[in-house]
């Protein structure tokens, strides 16, 4: 179908749709008129029962950390797509490629400075998730971006020193895995699978809410591997094709 | 005025499919269809805006006071992971697609070859 064609069927359909999208979304509770009664209860129980404050991690990592657990495989499955699709053609033109060219040292000592600052910022949102925003997806793409940093500083050969392949497969499927280990400790300990089953400590400390902390370190872990293993994947291919590849150009 | 939200994610829904039926770049493609995707954000958050709540974070306010459902906000932070890994994957067929075939125009990848 020409593309001129192709316009002249959306149109029509686009209005269509635009005009039943509009008419069902009217006919939802008025913004800020939200009926409950999910949300209510969550927010008058939540507190209480699971000793988190920060509801949406305790919703995500606990009420419904099945979905999760469901939503971290698409990550999982997703990332290992990507690394075979990317892989596939590599390997004839893998010569090893020097450091990006102008990258001076003023460039790199900020660099530095925030691979510490970033690290840190990271491992602080995962293991608050409990607590204040944030959590296990959060704080795992602030760490990725750390490694991230070194880089954007001119460094590809040192970004795979400081985050070798193997790692971070490693990292990818331990934290997967992780999860789905704790769904299972709360199988054996609580008779229920991912069932809170460690001591929920006290609200508002950073060792409280049970294994909401421990899911969301885990699912730190795997989305710190996953973001990096994807970046590495596509960095191998922007360099191939920079280096002189044979094909792409 | 209650309807705005509701109407702005409607017509990024709209605006992202006219963005993929006329592409002519896989790139340009990936991004409309995030733009698709954002509009379904813009429901689930304002499906759960309570009017003068705050967010379901009780570190900082009365355990009484009044916030937002903290459920659609969970499934928005799933939206959001489900979006990320799902473009990786398309921007990793549009490179496969770039060294296959050499052209990254939809409409120039019509023949299939082995």
């Amino acid at each position: 179908m020409s593309p001129r064609g192709r316009l002249m069927l959306f149109l029509p359909s686009a209005a269509g749709l635009l005009f039943l999208l509009i008419d069902a979304l009217r006919r939802l509770p008025g913004f800020g008129h939200y009926p409950g009664p999910y949300g209510f209860v969550l927010n008058g129980v939540g507190v209480t029962e699971r000793h988190a404050t920060n509801l949406v991690t305790a919703v995500n990592f606990d009420y419904r950390a099945f979905d999760t657990l469901g939503e971290e495989f698409i990550l999982f499955t997703a990332t290992t797509a990507v690394v075979l699709i990317l892989r596939h053609i590599r390997g004839e033109d893998e010569r090893g490629t020097a450091r990006r060219e102008g990258a001076s040292n003023a460039l790199r000592g900020v660099a530095l400075a925030f691979v510490a600052g970033l690290i840190v910022l990271g491992g602080y949102v995962v293991a608050h998730g409990a607590l204040t925003p944030g959590g296990g997806f959060q704080g795992g793409v602030i760490l990725a971006c750390g490694a991230f940093v070194v880089f954007l500083a001119g460094e590809a050969v040192a970004m795979k020193r400081v985050a070798p392949e193997q790692l971070l497969e490693f990292a990818d499927a331990a934290g997967a895995a992780g999860f789905a280990l704790l769904g299972v400790g709360g199988l054996v300990f609580a008779g229920v699978f991912l069932q809170n089953f460690l001591d929920l400590g006290k609200p508002g400390s950073l060792n409280s809410a049970g294994t909401i902390l421990l899911v969301s370190i885990a699912i730190g872990i795997e989305v710190t591997g996953a973001f990096l293993l994807i970046w590495t994947e596509f960095l191998d291919q922007a360099l191939l094709v920079r280096s002189g590849g044979s094909e792409g150009e | 005025m209650s309807f705005l939200p509701y109407a702005v994610a409607a017509w990024l829904f709209v605006v992202g499919l006219y963005g993929i039926v006329t592409s002519r770049h896989l790139v340009h493609l990936a991004v409309c269809l995030t733009v698709v995707q954002s509009s379904t954000y813009l429901i689930l958050l304002s499906s759960g805006y309570v009017r003068h709540g705050s967010a379901p974070i009780y570190a900082d306010i009365p355990p009484v006071a009044t916030a937002v459902d903290p459920v659609v906000q969970a499934l928005t932070l799933t939206d959001i992971v489900v979006e990320s890994t799902i473009t990786a994957l398309l921007l990793a067929l549009a490179v496969q697609a770039m060294k296959r075939f050499g052209s990254v125009d939809p409409t120039a990848l019509r023949q299939l070859r082995g």
